[in-house]
């Protein structure tokens, strides 16, 4: 018996009616360890987490994750491989899936919404795949339910955003800069201009990320976004040999400095 | 059926699109409108024509090829685009995409290449047009092909390594890609074959159709009819769609040629990657697998929409050869006519050579896309 996943928007709108931010961090699937982070990440205050799945050529990724992503593809793990073991997971908190739309066309549309559903995966994140173009998958997937969270860049249009914004589903991800992924010195001003220009015609919950790597720069930009992604300052830490735990106390210090303010 | 403009969605046929992040998508949507705009204009047309003619040479010629016939057994002809300034056809594309990124206001051309041919062109027009340049070339390419590295240099170019995956052409790709993603509002990616998303496959072909018409008028000159058969070797395939736009309306065969080890037509299923739907070479999972040929420049594991199109609907056919039949071809062309071809078109050469008794009593006209001065060091090696 198949248990309807848990669903990414209802339980980021449950944080912001309670004052809170939301925090979805995100973990490269496949890599070893990555089922440990994932309870790790789940039990220290993560909304919804984001499970990467490799793909050989990912245009929006930056050295850390493209580097984790090699190591997962190097062991032969397949998309299928990392979506059975997900199966098996039994958490508190939805998840999403991060890849590229290869991966989905050559699993077939309706075969990757259903692949989906039964591993209790809510949400999918296709960075490749604009509202343009996402028709046939977004069709595909509302079957099921799917969330798919499309992305909105500092460079969209106004006209742009409104669509996009009232198409994605689960919340609305505005990338926080003009780039790839990868930890930044500081945060980007951009990242703070796109989350209020979505927050200024969406009632979804917009979430920042590219570039959010410190608790310091989750709470900036939290400050006008309802919360963040971070991504390869989190896969650094299984790249470094740290651990599943690392990956827990790093999520659980995001998410303290988000509770203080 | 002539080689027309792509649906508005950017498909021609099945295939195409503009799958790219977010953040491209106005650069390519401003990108599409540009083009159009401009290719409709008189005066862009003329400014460019001019470049064409006083600063890359053309028009290029056509060189019937007596000894290597009697060597085949049928005619021959070569569209020389050998001869053009920076030693291929693609300065075509590249003076047409730089001239436009000037009138789009942008201060900086990314690019991406192989065997280092659009590197060179993309390095000559920036060095020509006052702007910065930064070409994204693949570690085993950088070493494969010294000379052009020099040369970019040379000419200004900033040349990045690109050291991920296969390090080639379809890691470089990936590189300005992320290149473009963070410099999108002052850079334009001048992408060098007819691949990537919409409007690329279809501006690039347009830039490169003066190959056909050049082609097809010189036929007519020169033969007082078409060539039976039109030829040329394919990556990304612009020579081939350059020269293919010149017959596609008339009754010659078309064939492309592929290396073996990156024969996307050949072993290729449907795929997205770089920005178009096409056949790749990928495994079960849609992981994108590493071609692997002689050629820096056919070095890649997809090709571009409009012949994937073109494939699907029977009106150009695709072929592949060897490595070592690429050898021969190269030894050939420099022995019987004096012209040292580049790597890449000695596959439509290759092709050729084994195809003489299908080609027998036939005029072939071979897409000469590029010469070999490039390749000379690897030759080297190889024949000793």
């Amino acid at each position: 018996m198949i248990q309807e996943p848990l669903r990414i928007e209802r339980a980021l709108r449950k944080r912001i009616e309670t004052g809170g931010k939301c925090l979805v961090p995100y973990i490269t699937g496949g890599f070893d360890g990555y089922i440990e982070a994932i309870y790790a990440a789940a039990e220290s205050g993560a909304d919804a987490i984001e499970i990467g799945i490799p793909f050989s050529d990912p245009v929006m990724d930056g050295p850390t994750i493209q580097k984790a992503n090699d190591i997962v593809l190097s062991k032969k793990v397949s998309p299928l491989d990392i979506l059975q073991e997900i199966r098996g997971l039994d958490i508190e908190v939805p998840l999403a899936v991060m890849t590229y739309y290869n991966i989905v066309y050559r699993f077939g549309l309706e075969r990757f919404a259903n692949a989906l559903y039964e591993s209790g995966i809510s949400g999918a994140i296709l960075p490749d795949l604009p509202l343009n173009e996402a028709e046939h998958w977004i069709t595909a997937a509302s079957e099921n339910g799917t969330e798919t969270v499309l992305l909105a860049a500092p460079t969209t249009t106004d006209k742009r955003l409104e669509n996009l914004c009232a198409q994605s589903k689960g919340f609305v991800y505005a990338v926080g800069l003009l780039g790839i992924t990868g930890v930044r010195a500081e945060l980007a001003r951009s990242a703070v201009v796109i989350a209020g220009r979505c927050k200024s015609i969406t009632d979804k919950p917009v979430l920042v990320g590219v570039g959010i790597g410190t608790p310091q720069q989750a709470r900036e930009v939290s400050e006008v976004a309802d919360g963040c992604i971070v991504g390869s300052a989190i896969v650094q830490k299984l790249l470094d040999n740290e651990g599943p735990e690392s990956v827990g106390s790093f999520v659980a210090d995001i998410r303290a400095t988000l509770d203080e303010s | 059926m002539a080689m027309t403009d792509p649906s508005s969605d950017g498909r021609f046929g099945d295939f195409g699109g503009m799958f790219v992040p977010e953040t491209l998508i106005p650069a390519c949507e401003a990108l599409e409108e540009a083009f159009r705009t401009a290719w409709a204009d008189i005066s862009f047309r003329e400014e460019l024509n001019t470049l064409l003619a006083d600063y890359a040479g053309r028009p290029s010629p056509l060189t019937q090829c007596e000894r290597l016939s009697e060597e085949l057994g049928y005619q021959v002809l070569l569209k020389r685009e050998d001869l053009n300034h920076t030693g291929s056809h693609k300065i075509n594309n590249v003076l047409g995409q730089a001239l436009l990124a000037k009138k789009m206001g942008k201060s900086r051309l990314v690019a991406e290449t192989g065997a280092g041919q659009h590197g060179v062109a993309t390095a000559t027009a920036a060095a020509l047009f006052g702007m910065d340049c930064v070409v994204y070339m693949g570690e085993v390419d950088i070493e494969r092909q010294a000379l052009n590295v020099f040369r970019m240099r040379l000419l200004g170019a900033e040349v990045v390594s690109a050291t991920s995956g296969s390090k080639t052409l379809k890691d470089a790709i990936n590189e300005a890609m992320r290149d473009w993603v963070a410099t999108v509002e002052d850079s334009h990616y001048c992408l060098g074959s007819v691949m990537g998303p919409h409007p690329y496959p279809w501006m690039v072909r347009e830039f490169h159709r003066v190959i056909g018409l050049e082609a097809h008028e010189q036929c007519q000159k020169t033969l007082g009819r078409n060539p039976d058969v039109v030829t040329a070797c394919v990556g990304g395939g612009s020579n081939a769609l350059g020269i293919f736009s010149g017959f596609v309306d008339t009754e010659a065969e078309l064939v492309g040629v592929e290396p073996a080890g990156g024969a996307a037509v050949f072993r290729g299923t449907p795929g997205v990657v770089h920005g178009s739907l096409s056949y790749l070479m990928q495994d079960e999972w849609g992981q994108v697998l590493e071609a692997e040929s002689i050629s820096a420049g056919l070095d890649y594991p997809g090709i571009g929409p409009e012949h994937a199109h073109l494939a699907h609907i029977g009106r150009a056919r695709y072929e592949k050869v060897s490595d070592s039949e690429v050898i021969d071809a190269f030894q050939l062309l420099s022995r019987t006519e004096g012209i040292i071809p580049a790597l890449e078109p000695a596959h439509a050469l290759a092709w050729m050579s084994r195809a003489r008794e299908e080609l027998t009593g036939k005029t072939v006209l071979l897409n000469l896309s590029g010469r070999g001065d490039k390749d000379a060091t690897q030759m080297m090696d190889l024949l000793g």
